[in-house]
């Protein structure tokens, strides 16, 4: 067989303890986003755009709707004879097996599969963020300076540096140095957790991290440390645009906020650069006479009947007559009855909110979010606070 | 119990005008993100039905770009899956003219195929309807074939298929005209037959004399053979004027409709995905029982209206009982009322547009206003 150029791992292993309700019977990367898309939409379908038709997908923590999410990839033109997605998840092999024990870890145990398409370049990408990047135009700058090891590399504001990777590099974006959420950054050059590695750098250094029983086998804490100790070449790759961690209640709120207004921060639209995803086949959404919606998205299958401010709703979501959803998030399949209202919450996928229930005050904001996990059903007149979390029993 | 099924992309063709005058019936736009074909492909799937062949005659371009693989159907399959037939003959050899002409030219993927029977429907048929049952009737009855038909009160002069029936659903008379009016048993072009009776009846038809499929075969047979009548209770819609299109679309904003169209028992209508964003509603803006896909963008009014994907109204422009295709815009301080809109019709500043429910006003595709 003809060998790859570059080959995709995603890291989607991810519990997100973070997201509390919305991950405890989903992985973070198969959480909700944006009215019709789950947030691993994001790296599948920058890959498809960015020409990359083999990724290895390494899942761990409630992997079940991830999996049948990816399913053979077809959404993400990943169906493919020679390559497409794969999901990997941890094995038992002749010498026993163990779950992925950190992100470096998770890639060795699938040497296998690095070795089975033997590309030049292996692209190593995360579940947790929302951006859309063409992988290509990286590929070529790594390719350019014929690096070991390139990183993408994002200016985030200085006071936020601390809890990122910070990097600090030359005037050819040689990487000089990479500290992990620093006290007193150096810069606000931040590691996007995005790295395209030679294939062959990539293999001998997990195979030696995986020697070291000191090592937390992990990218940002031990490999690119150690390349860098070894100065081998890693450059930076810099990129501009919309990129936002959805790893917290409150940063995944904002992120669906992003996407309204007349120019919302990351564009859906764009016909040459398309987010693909698994949807079901509901008809267009049908806003009623009495329904009245400002300033929110929504996608197929929904029933208005009530008000809808400041929202997004996904797939077949209902709300009733007198029903009132204001800066909220309603995912797939909800439904919100008579009387209900809802003010800075989010609603994870079918749950049933009953009438005149009470989601969220007048003192609600981002940071008090009131959380309902998937598959909840309150009873009518049921009132929750602001930043309460309630989940189904099990 | 191996049921295949051929779907008819171009009978009654004519009678949509323009609408249908550069694509096939089939590939009508209808319900704000289907196409005409999604209905009774979806409907043949949801039956279990895995070999689905579209009889094309002319200007199936945009039918082939629609159905592709049929990967949307779930019919992209290794055994049977979709298959389009185009006309088949020889040079010079002119174009069928009818569903029995074009039947004959289908002989031979009907004689290849190996299912016991035969599904045929048109495109102009918008049903959720399930196929597997009318078969299961067919054969339980020892049925030559099998007519669905409609009770239906007639008020319009429309060329129609009007069958009799005796007590047992049986079907004893057929009649193929215009002038019959008030409370009718209609055919719906929709029909289940055994293969082999089928190819009889093909193989045969020059000794008999059939060119007509409702006249010759159903008029002349059911004197003969078994006919027997399966009446469809749940919407059902026939697409076959510019006047009937409108009234069907605007139909679809009473939820009734729609939860027997889309939602039948969990048969959902399948078309192909385009991964439009979802649709944004500006602060701006007022919608109002309407429908809304995918991709639209709206800062205006929408009122009583069908808006297919990518659609943008800009502020201060107002929709009223309209339906917009795909990729049209309407521009600042427009209105349009009684309006169809095709494809990336762009309506510009201030234009007024208007017709009326029985004579909406037609946009062609592409044109700018």
């Amino acid at each position: 067989m003809k060998k790859k150029k570059c080959i995709a791992m995603l890291l989607a292993g991810g519990q997100g303890t973070r997201l509390y309700a919305l991950t405890s019977r989903v992985a973070k990367p198969a959480v909700s986003f944006g009215a019709k898309y789950r947030i691993i939409d994001f790296p599948l379908s920058n890959c498809a755009n960015s020409n990359i038709d083999t990724v290895g997908v390494l899942t761990q923590y409630q992997p079940l709707i991830l999996n049948e999410y990816i399913g053979n990839g077809e959404p993400w033109d990943l169906d493919r004879s020679y390559g497409g997605v794969h999901t990997l998840p941890p094995y038992q092999a002749k010498k026993g097996g163990e779950w992925y024990k950190g992100t470096a870890n998770a890639i060795y145990q699938n040497l296998h599969f690095l070795n089975e398409f033997d590309s030049e370049h292996v692209l190593i990408l995360s579940g947790d963020h929302i951006y859309k990047m063409d992988y290509s135009k990286m590929l070529a700058e790594h390719v350019a300076n014929d690096a070991d090891c390139t990183i993408a590399v994002i200016d985030v504001p200085a006071e936020e540096a601390s809890r990122f990777g910070i990097l600090d590099f030359d005037a050819d974006k040689r990487i000089l140095s990479f500290e992990e959420k620093p006290k007193k950054p150096k810069s606000n050059h931040a590691s996007m957790g995005i790295y395209i590695f030679k294939k062959e750098v990539l293999v001998n250094e997990l195979v030696a991290d995986e020697k070291d029983p000191k090592s937390s086998n992990d990218f940002g804490k031990n490999i690119i440390p150690t390349l860098l100790a070894k100065k081998m070449n890693v450059f930076a790759y810099g990129f501009q645009g919309y990129w936002k961690d959805v790893g917290t209640v409150t940063s995944l709120w904002e992120a669906n906020m992003d996407l309204l207004g007349e120019n919302p921060l990351i564009n859906l639209n764009d016909p040459n650069f398309k987010i693909y995803s698994r949807n079901r086949p509901l008809p267009p959404s049908h806003i009623g006479a009495g329904g009245k919606v400002l300033n929110s998205i929504m996608t197929t299958g929904c029933e208005v009947e009530g008000t809808v401010i400041n929202s997004v709703l996904g797939e077949g979501v209902t709300i009733e007559e007198g029903a009132l959803v204001k800066n909220s998030v309603v995912m797939r399949g909800t439904i919100i009855r008579k009387g209900a209202r809802l003010n800075y919450a989010m609603i994870d996928e079918n749950c049933d909110i009953g009438e005149n229930c009470l989601l969220g005050d007048e003192t609600s904001n981002k940071n008090s979010i009131t959380l309902v996990g998937g598959g909840v059903t309150l009873k009518k007149g049921t009132a929750l606070k602001a930043g309460q979390i309630v989940e189904r029993e099990e | 119990m191996k049921i295949m099924g051929i779907v008819f992309s171009n009978i009654h063709d004519k009678e949509l005008g323009e609408l249908a005058a550069k694509r096939t019936l089939a590939s009508v736009p209808f319900g704000g993100r289907y196409r005409l074909v999604d209905f009774p492909l979806s409907n043949m799937v949801n039956s279990g039905i895995s070999k689905v062949g579209i009889v094309t005659k002319l200007n199936y371009q945009s039918l082939m770009d629609h159905v592709g693989s049929g990967k949307h159907w779930d019919l992209a399959r290794k055994n049977g899956g979709l298959m389009i037939l185009p006309p088949f003959g020889e040079e010079m050899h002119s174009l069928y003219n009818s569903r029995f002409e074009a039947l004959k030219n289908i002989v031979h993927f009907l004689k290849r195929s190996e299912e016991d029977y035969v599904v045929m429907s048109d495109c102009d048929c918008v049903c959720n309807a399930d196929f597997s049952e009318i078969v299961r009737y067919h054969m339980d009855r020892h049925a030559d074939i099998t007519v669905v038909y409609r009770n239906k009160n007639i008020s319009e002069g429309k060329e129609r298929t009007v069958l009799t029936l005796d007590k047992n659903e049986r079907v004893t008379d057929v009649t193929v005209s215009d002038k019959l009016f008030g409370a009718r048993s209609v055919y719906t072009n929709i029909c289940v037959m055994n293969r082999r009776f089928l190819l009889n009846i093909l193989e045969n038809s020059a000794e008999h004399g059939y060119k007509s499929f409702s006249k010759d075969v159903l008029g002349k047979g059911c004197k003969n053979w078994h006919i027997c009548g399966y009446e469809h209770k749940g919407y059902f819609a026939t697409i076959d004027s510019m006047a009937n299109y409108y009234k069907h679309s605007i139909e679809l904003l009473d939820k009734k409709n729609r939860e027997s169209l889309f939602h039948n028992g969990g048969a959902n209508i399948y078309t192909k995905v385009r991964d439009s964003a979802p649709c944004r509603i500006e602060d701006t803006s007022l919608v109002q029982n309407s429908l809304i896909a995918d991709g639209c963008v709206i800062e205006g009014t929408v009122i009583n209206s069908i808006l297919f994907r990518g659609v943008k109204v800009a502020k201060g422009a107002i929709v009223k009982n309209s339906v917009v295709f795909q990729e049209s815009e309407i521009s600042q301080g427009s209105k349009l009322n009684c309006v169809i809109a095709d494809k990336q019709v762009r309506i510009l500043e201030n234009r007024e547009l208007s017709g009326h429910e029985t004579h909406p006003y037609y946009i062609a595709k592409n044109v700018v206003i």
